[in-house]
């Protein structure tokens, strides 16, 4: 059993606030991601939870014991560094052995569990060579090890993936995963990239400006994004600016001299609102058709498996929307249909 | 940016620059000068130390002789003096290095408040003529009865020897990622293990080269002992002063021969163990 929970906790730094009240509960087993843009504040709360940053208020909470107070070295954590971090005038084998010896532990236990470690990371027969003769994913490798050899209840990894190649971060990706799965630890993974997020974990986190904005799984957030700044944030939208018109059942965002139908729970008649609708949630109409709005200069960018349509509305500006890879132009006029889109109160927080 | 008109070729003043024959010869120039700009004068000093004859218009002595080497190493005053210097620069690096790598390590990496006036302060006793600092110090040894005494000659060299030691470490602990502290401290060590495990290794090279010129600054510092250690400790180059005045010229070589054998000794002995780039990252950054 290793739950965390983290109860209103606040950090600030002279004038901003890096992290605003957020409290979040992770279960046993589960991998949890922050994600978010730089400077959201997630890096601080994953290093809160390690105990290298103590919050200004509130508790962090493992296992029902308050560990705010509790330095690194006494909590049940352990960190897999941004830039690994790894001890660069030890071996492998003494880097991944260093806390085991710091705990007296038998010779011959250590270079087992050492062994066993790196077997498990899928790197054996390193053990006598230096960090600077691995490439940047074996030392990836090695730094898990060093975590994870001393059988914390919580693994805490800061974007670690971030500093290798796109192919080798795919793989690295699912390698976490299954190590995660296998050793069946508590996983708090931080990171910016929505796709490591959405593919990794149980559930994730979106972070901005230091608040907590949504917690969900991959579904959650991409589907029924809580806030404007998730819709932004997540995948793309077009992103639209108005006011909500309540007309009996039906809610419309008026958008310059344009009416565009939304989902708008709990919103009030003339609230200003942020309207977010998916690439893939437009539909293409060859026609007019009530609600369609008819596109100018129109045109395709193709990504091999689907193409997007983008053009120009005089009220909208640009809007896109996703199309078959079969899809051509012709002479005729194109028109979109917003099939769902959602309104959220105010503005999008601007990234970053 | 891509609309605009190619620009002018401009006329550069450093072609020579990119030739690679043109540079590799102003390199062995620059090489070869620096060389005879400092070879020449240790090279005469060497001679001078072995010349028996040697007068103008002479290349090298008409004469080779032993016998300022023999007259140097057999007074006995000489022999004290060494004995001395090589006592006081162990203690002045040693004493050094206890407060200046704490010190380091603090300005490296803790909050404190001040930190560069701090840094500067250390700088302060080279901005004024030194022997104005040393009278008064002396003054100030007076009257504390630290004249003329062991400590008193070590505490003098401190001065000196902090600010390059305390510079130089604060540069080797900053160059050390604090991650790797925070590494050694996720996996269980305390804050001193950390230190002692990761921080201290990895900064030992910046630290034998500020140790070194600790010791050499200490061994060749002569103005200040010279005030504050007469007539009791007589360290090697304060007795070159007093023996130049009265010799001639070719004992002054031998001594300064001699005052020259640790220093590079000890240079040797750098190159062999520390890397260059560790010399050059222990002097760099501050």
């Amino acid at each position: 059993m290793a739950e965390v929970e983290l109860r209103h906790v606040t950090k600030s730094y002279k004038d901003t606030t890096a992290v605003d009240d957020v409290s979040l509960a992770i279960k046993d087993r589960e991998f949890v991601a922050l994600l978010g843009p730089s400077g959201c504040g997630k890096t601080t709360t994953l290093r809160m939870l390690a105990g290298f940053i103590r919050p200004d208020a509130g508790q962090i909470v493992i296992d029902g014991k308050d560990v705010t107070d509790l330095p690194p070295e006494h909590r049940p954590t352990a960190m897999v560094f941004q830039s690994y971090a790894l001890w660069p005038h030890m071996t492998v084998a003494d880097n991944i052995a260093f806390g085991l010896r710091l705990r007296r532990l038998p010779q011959a236990e250590v270079a087992d569990r050492t062994a066993r470690m790196l077997d498990v990371v899928g790197l054996p027969g390193v053990t006598k060579r230096y960090p600077s003769q691995l490439s940047g994913g074996q030392q990836q490798r090695v730094a898990l090890a060093r975590a994870l050899v001393l059988g914390p209840k919580i693994l805490l990894l800061d974007e670690p993936l971030s500093n290798l190649d796109a192919k080798l971060r795919v793989r690295m990706r699912d390698e976490i995963r299954r190590i995660q799965q296998e050793l069946q630890i508590t996983t708090v993974y931080v990171t910016h990239d929505q796709e490591e997020a959405l593919t990794m974990a149980d559930r994730i986190a979106v972070m901005n400006g230091g608040v907590l904005q949504q917690v969900g799984d991959a579904l959650d957030i991409y589907d029924r994004p809580a806030t404007a700044f998730v819709a932004d944030f997540i995948g793309s939208s077009n992103l639209l600016t108005g006011i909500l018109r309540l007309a009996g059942t039906r809610a419309l965002a008026q958008v310059g001299d344009a009416r565009v139908p939304v989902e708008a729970d709990g919103l009030a008649d003339g609230a200003a609102v942020t309207v977010s609708a998916r690439p893939e949630d437009m539909e293409v109409l060859r026609e007019a058709a009530p609600d369609a709005f008819r596109l100018d200069d129109t045109r395709l960018v193709n990504f091999g498996a689907y193409k997007r349509l983008l053009g120009r509305h005089p009220a909208f500006g640009q809007l896109e929307a996703r199309v078959p890879k079969a899809f051509r132009l012709g002479d005729e006029p194109v028109y979109l249909r917003f099939t769902r889109a959602r309104a959220f109160a105010g503005d999008p927080k601007p990234r970053g | 940016m891509a609309a605009q008109a190619p620009a002018m070729p401009a006329i550069r003043l450093s072609w020579w620059i990119d030739d690679p024959r043109m540079r590799r010869m102003l390199l062995r120039l620059f090489g070869g000068a620096l060389a005879v700009f400092i070879g020449i004068p240790l090279l005469t000093l060497v001679l001078w130390s072995f010349a028996g004859e040697w007068f103008w218009p002479n290349l090298i002595p008409t004469q080779w002789s032993l016998r300022w080497w023999q007259e140097v190493l057999e007074n006995p005053r000489v022999i004290d003096a060494m004995v001395l210097s090589f006592t006081i620069a162990p203690v002045v690096t040693l004493l050094t290095a206890v407060v200046a790598i704490p010190a380091g390590y603090a300005f490296a990496r803790l909050d404190v408040p001040y930190r560069r006036t701090l840094l500067l302060l250390f700088l302060i006793p080279n901005a004024f003529p030194r022997i104005g600092l040393y009278v008064s110090l002396a003054v100030l040894y007076y009257q504390i009865g630290l004249i003329d005494t062991y400590w008193g000659v070590v505490f003098l060299h401190m001065i000196g020897t902090l600010v390059y030691m305390t510079w130089i470490t604060t540069a080797t602990f900053r160059s050390i990622d604090p991650h790797l502290e925070e590494a050694a401290r996720d996996a269980g060590a305390s804050p001193l293990r950390a230190f002692f495990s990761v921080v201290l290794p990895l900064a030992l090279p910046g630290i034998i080269v500020a140790s070194l010129f600790s010791f050499l600054a200490s061994i060749d510092e002569a103005q200040g002992t010279l005030i504050v250690g007469t007539p009791h400790y007589i360290t090697m180059p304060v007795l070159l002063y007093t023996l130049i005045s009265s010799f001639q010229r070719p004992v002054a070589a031998v001594f300064s021969v001699l005052l020259a054998l640790p220093s590079l000794l000890l240079l040797v002995v750098a190159q062999r163990y520390l890397h260059s780039e560790y010399v050059a990252a222990g002097l760099g950054r501050v």
